[in-house]
């Protein structure tokens, strides 16, 4: 027996491709350009707001039946405030200078439209067991833009990967930099973020003809 | 003075939408057409110019550490600065309330043109993000505080009037089919994001720490300066 049924996966795989948040919702774009500078910075958004995503679903999930609809936009940002306010606690207790080099993005996934989006469109309609896959496809799929942003921003514009330097020493002129290779130092400034992201979206839309926009 | 450049800091140089990428989703979402474009950017600049006077307030008599001292000697020792993202989004979220019933009661024609961007607003990072920029970078006095507000407001205006216009006439220009829509606007804002970096240089000595470089290492032309405001930004981003 699969641990999940056809429907239940398909809330996993969906917004990983053709239901992406980023490419094709456009939600939570803001967090997901700025720390994209370092891989390392990208994978701890991405799971921060997967953590917050899921949980969040959840408990929007087990609440929705009480949740009187004229409040609910602020009983929303309450739950994302509250379980953001532990990510950043824990983020401040075991990893001090990642979460400075993340500075207030941190504090910005409360205002993130994926998780709003997501609570609205979903939470107030579903279980709870429901609710939590969806959070973590959604999450997962903008972590994955999150990841090959950081990935080809970090390679390009320093050289490393997660800190290593896989394209070899720049000073001491190893690797890829003794045939002349020279880091694109362009890569670490923010509106390369934006380039990245667009030809992502770019290369989505010619693979899947039924995405174009007229 | 100092208020002059703050402002005109906030404006370009830390351009809300191009320097650290707030409210993308609604610059996005809501840039179609230059008449909706233009009432949402005035209703940004609006909440910002309560919300982050407001949250200056609320930081410095109730959550910095050691705020409490007002109620007496024995609350000194308290920090209640874990407790901002919820205080700020409160009243982000109870000023946008208010501002919505205002407008609908004495503007109804301006009420029924901003339709859903007005609770939108609540959930739009630039809000948030002015108000935790403000703590971040401890801005001292209330004065100081609202006109942050009321610039970062502006920058982000100018920059969701600019690509509003952009899309208006790119309509007509033979865009690539699958980069259409999404892909090209990306693409435009990242170059008007470089285009506004090259503002890093008009006001080298708003940077604190540009001018205690500027006092020990004397620059004489003005290209070498406008390097190092950018070598600058770099550190920054790593």
């Amino acid at each position: 027996m699969a641990l999940l049924s056809k429907k239940d996966s398909k809330l996993i795989t969906d917004p990983l491709a053709d239901n992406n948040p980023i490419t094709i919702q456009v939600l939570g774009i803001c967090s997901a350009l700025a720390i994209t500078a370092q891989l390392k910075a990208s994978i701890v958004m991405a799971v921060s707001v997967m953590a917050v995503l899921a949980i969040g679903n959840v408990v929007i999930s087990l609440m929705r039946n009480i949740i009187p609809s004229k409040i609910r936009i602020i009983v929303q940002l309450v739950v994302v405030a509250a379980l953001v306010i532990i990510v950043d606690q824990i983020l401040k207790a075991y990893s001090y200078e990642l979460s400075k080099t993340l500075s207030v993005f941190v504090g910005l996934i409360i205002t993130n439209c994926i998780i709003m989006g997501r609570f609205e469109a979903f939470a107030l309609a579903n279980g709870p067991w429901r609710s939590f896959l969806d959070g973590i496809g959604n999450a997962a799929g903008y972590g994955l833009i999150l990841v090959i942003v950081g990935f080809f921003r970090e390679l390009l514009g320093s050289g490393t990967l997660l800190g290593f330097k896989v394209l070899g020493d720049p000073i001491e002129k190893t690797g890829l930099y003794a045939i002349g290779y020279e880091n694109n130092g362009f890569m670490l400034l923010s509106p390369m973020a934006l380039m990245v992201v667009g030809i992502i979206i770019w290369v989505q839309r010619s693979r899947n003809k039924a995405l174009i926009e007229d | 003075m100092e208020h002059l450049e703050l402002f005109l800091k906030s404006i370009f140089i830390d351009n809300m939408v191009f320097a650290t990428f707030l409210g993308m989703c609604s610059y996005l979402a809501v840039s179609k057409k230059v008449n909706t474009a233009v009432g949402l950017g005035a209703a940004v600049i609006f909440v910002l110019a309560i919300t982050v006077p407001l949250n200056w307030l609320l930081d410095q008599y109730l959550l910095q550490p050691g705020a409490l001292k007002w109620l007496g000697a024995e609350y000194a020792d308290y920090d209640l600065s874990f407790l901002s993202f919820i205080m700020f989004i409160a009243t982000i979220a109870t000023m946008v309330q208010l501002v919505e019933i205002v407008v609908e009661k004495f503007s109804p024609s301006l009420y029924n043109s901003l339709g859903i961007f007005l609770p939108l607003i609540a959930v739009n990072c630039a809000i948030l993000g002015g108000s935790l920029f403000m703590q971040s970078r401890e801005i001292p006095t209330l004065g100081l505080a609202t006109v942050y507000g009321v610039g970062s407001g502006i920058g982000w205006f100018l920059a969701i009037l600019a690509i509003a216009a952009i899309r208006e006439k790119i309509r007509y220009s033979n865009v690539p089919p699958a980069l259409r829509g999404l892909g090209i606007t990306f693409i435009i804002t990242g170059l008007m994001a470089i285009g506004f970096m090259s503002f890093g240089g008009m006001l080298t000595g708003g940077d604190e720490a540009v001018k205690q470089e500027e006092k020990t290492v004397k620059v004489d032309s003005k290209v070498e300066k406008e390097d190092k405001v950018l070598a600058n930004n770099i550190k920054d981003n790593e």
